[in-house]
């Protein structure tokens, strides 16, 4: 494991414990920001550059600013935390159960995964070109689904909060 | 680029900033002369011979400012928000090569902090960063300027953005890779401007949109805004903002010249580096005439220009280049 691995490992954690701990929302998305930044470091250690790239922009750059747009509007006035009600005390057995449920999920992917050593990776692994080649030739089809669905969610929300011109104005 | 030491990495990096720095000092007091020139005034003629010890006397004066905080701001984020556009600022420029690896005796020199493979795509995310220094500057002074210039300015760079990136991939595509020194390389029988005009055109307007520089000042429109998004801003936390505004545009204005006016290169009578400061120096230069020249836009009409008109005409560049780059 290099330096690089464990720092950006670190600070993915660290960013995460953050969202969870925060106490005023916006700090939550920063430390969410913090979160994306170090995952992005744990790809470039894992040498793929164009994955951590990819990673900054399009989720610490353009997701996040939306979550900021939408957090720091609504919380413009500084409110009170909402304490733990009857309401949402009642559902901490269930929470606790999902929450172990998963935990053991992911440990026992942990504990079933095969490490195999150290592979060597081709050299020019994780390089933008060999991503375009995987993404364009080899899969272009699932691909240009993924870019279908993504088309049809984008009209569905023009048509869903887009401004009609309304009849009997104009 | 394995063989760097760290060493090597962390001095390049500081004469970097030093230098970065130093121009950022003198590029404000040549942008005062110059507008002072357009304006047919004499601009700050009197620290020291033709105001040349202007800059010192800014920096003085802003260290020593008091440094006020807005009672109900959110102090950390407050604090952190200028550190963000300044660190981002910075980070930026370290993928500029400003010419060809300088050979000094038996030693090597790269003219660049890093020259990474997808070198124009760190870039943007670097830029893509950059908006939260002021979304966040902005909604942490708790006041109806800062909110309302920033939330301009996050929807202004956003979909600029859009459009910068659309007429970088024409580059992209015909130089066949996305390392800034491969793309200069490129270059080498034609400048892509020619092979790229749409692209150009396309691209400047939209890296001025994106350094919030006039016409497209819209986030501190001091005629509505006071001074947007930085209103509440004083002292050292002010001089942040404006050190990140000017090394970004330096940054875009090195982009634009490695892009399409073929890097460092030119007739062999000046060194390379020479040719490359010229050119951005330049584009600098147009930074200031344009503020000197130009009026503002209208907030709806630069959004409906962003969407409606820069947008469109990207993607049709786009669609151009790669069908041209496809059936040659």
């Amino acid at each position: 494991m290099s330096v690089a691995l464990i720092v950006s490992g670190a600070l993915a954690i660290g960013g995460a414990l953050g969202v969870i701990l925060a106490r005023a929302p916006v700090h939550s998305v920063i430390a969410l920001i913090v979160n994306f930044l170090g995952l992005a470091g744990v790809y470039l250690s894992l040498q793929a550059e164009f994955l951590a790239v990819a990673q900054v922009i399009v989720y610490a750059g353009a997701v996040m600013i939306l979550f900021l747009f939408v957090i720091a509007l609504l919380t413009v006035k500084r409110e009170p935390m909402e304490r733990l009600t009857a309401r949402t005390a009642g559902r901490l057995p269930l929470n606790l159960l999902a929450a172990f449920a998963m935990a053991f999920l992911v440990v026992l992917a942990i504990v079933r995964s095969d490490p195999g050593g150290s592979v060597a990776v081709p050299s020019n692994f994780g390089t933008v070109r060999a991503m375009g080649e995987t993404l364009l030739v080899t899969h272009v089809f699932p691909f240009e689904i993924a870019a279908l669905v993504l088309l049809v969610a984008v009209v569905g929300v023009v048509v869903l909060v887009g401004r009609r011109p309304e009849k009997g104005r104009e | 680029m394995v063989a760097d030491s760290l060493v090597a990495v962390t001095i390049r990096s500081l004469v970097l900033i030093i230098v970065l720095l130093t121009v950022f000092a003198y590029l404000m007091l040549f942008e005062r002369k110059f507008l002072g020139w357009f304006h047919l005034r004499l601009g700050p003629n009197r620290t020291g011979p033709w105001g040349l010890a202007q800059p010192i006397a800014d920096g003085v004066k802003m260290i020593f400012k008091e440094d006020i905080i807005p009672r109900d701001a959110d102090r950390f984020i407050f604090k952190l928000a200028p550190v963000i556009s300044l660190f981002v600022a910075f980070a930026a420029f370290a993928v500029i090569p400003v010419g060809p690896p300088l050979k000094i005796g038996n030693w090597t020199v790269p003219l660049s902090i890093a020259d990474p493979n997808a070198g124009v795509l760190v870039l943007l995310a670097f830029t893509s960063l950059g908006v939260y220094g002021i979304a966040l500057g902005g909604w942490a002074s708790q006041s109806k300027y800062s909110l309302l210039g920033a939330l301009r300015s996050t929807a202004q760079m956003i979909s600029y953005e859009l459009t910068m990136g659309m007429s970088l991939v024409g580059v992209i595509l015909l130089a066949g890779s996305l390392r800034l020194s491969d793309i200069v390389t490129a270059q080498e029988s034609l400048w892509f401007i020619v092979r790229q005009p749409v692209g150009f055109i396309l691209f400047f307007i939209s890296v001025v949109a994106e350094v919030n520089r006039v016409p497209f000042d819209l986030p501190e429109a001091e005629t509505e805004l006071v001074a947007g998004y930085h209103t509440e801003y004083s002292g050292m936390r002010f001089a942040m903002f404006a050190i990140a505004e000017y090394v970004n545009m330096i940054t875009v204005s090195s982009l634009v010249t490695l892009l399409y006016l073929g890097g460092w290169r030119g007739p062999a009578f000046l060194p390379p580096v020479v040719w490359f400061l010229l050119k951005v120096s330049f584009f600098v230069f147009l930074f200031i005439w344009m503020r000197a020249t130009l009026p503002r836009l209208r907030y709806d009409r630069l959004m409906a220009f962003g969407w409606k008109v820069m947008l469109p005409v990207a993607f049709l560049n786009l669609v151009a280049t790669a069908a041209w780059v496809a059936f040659r």
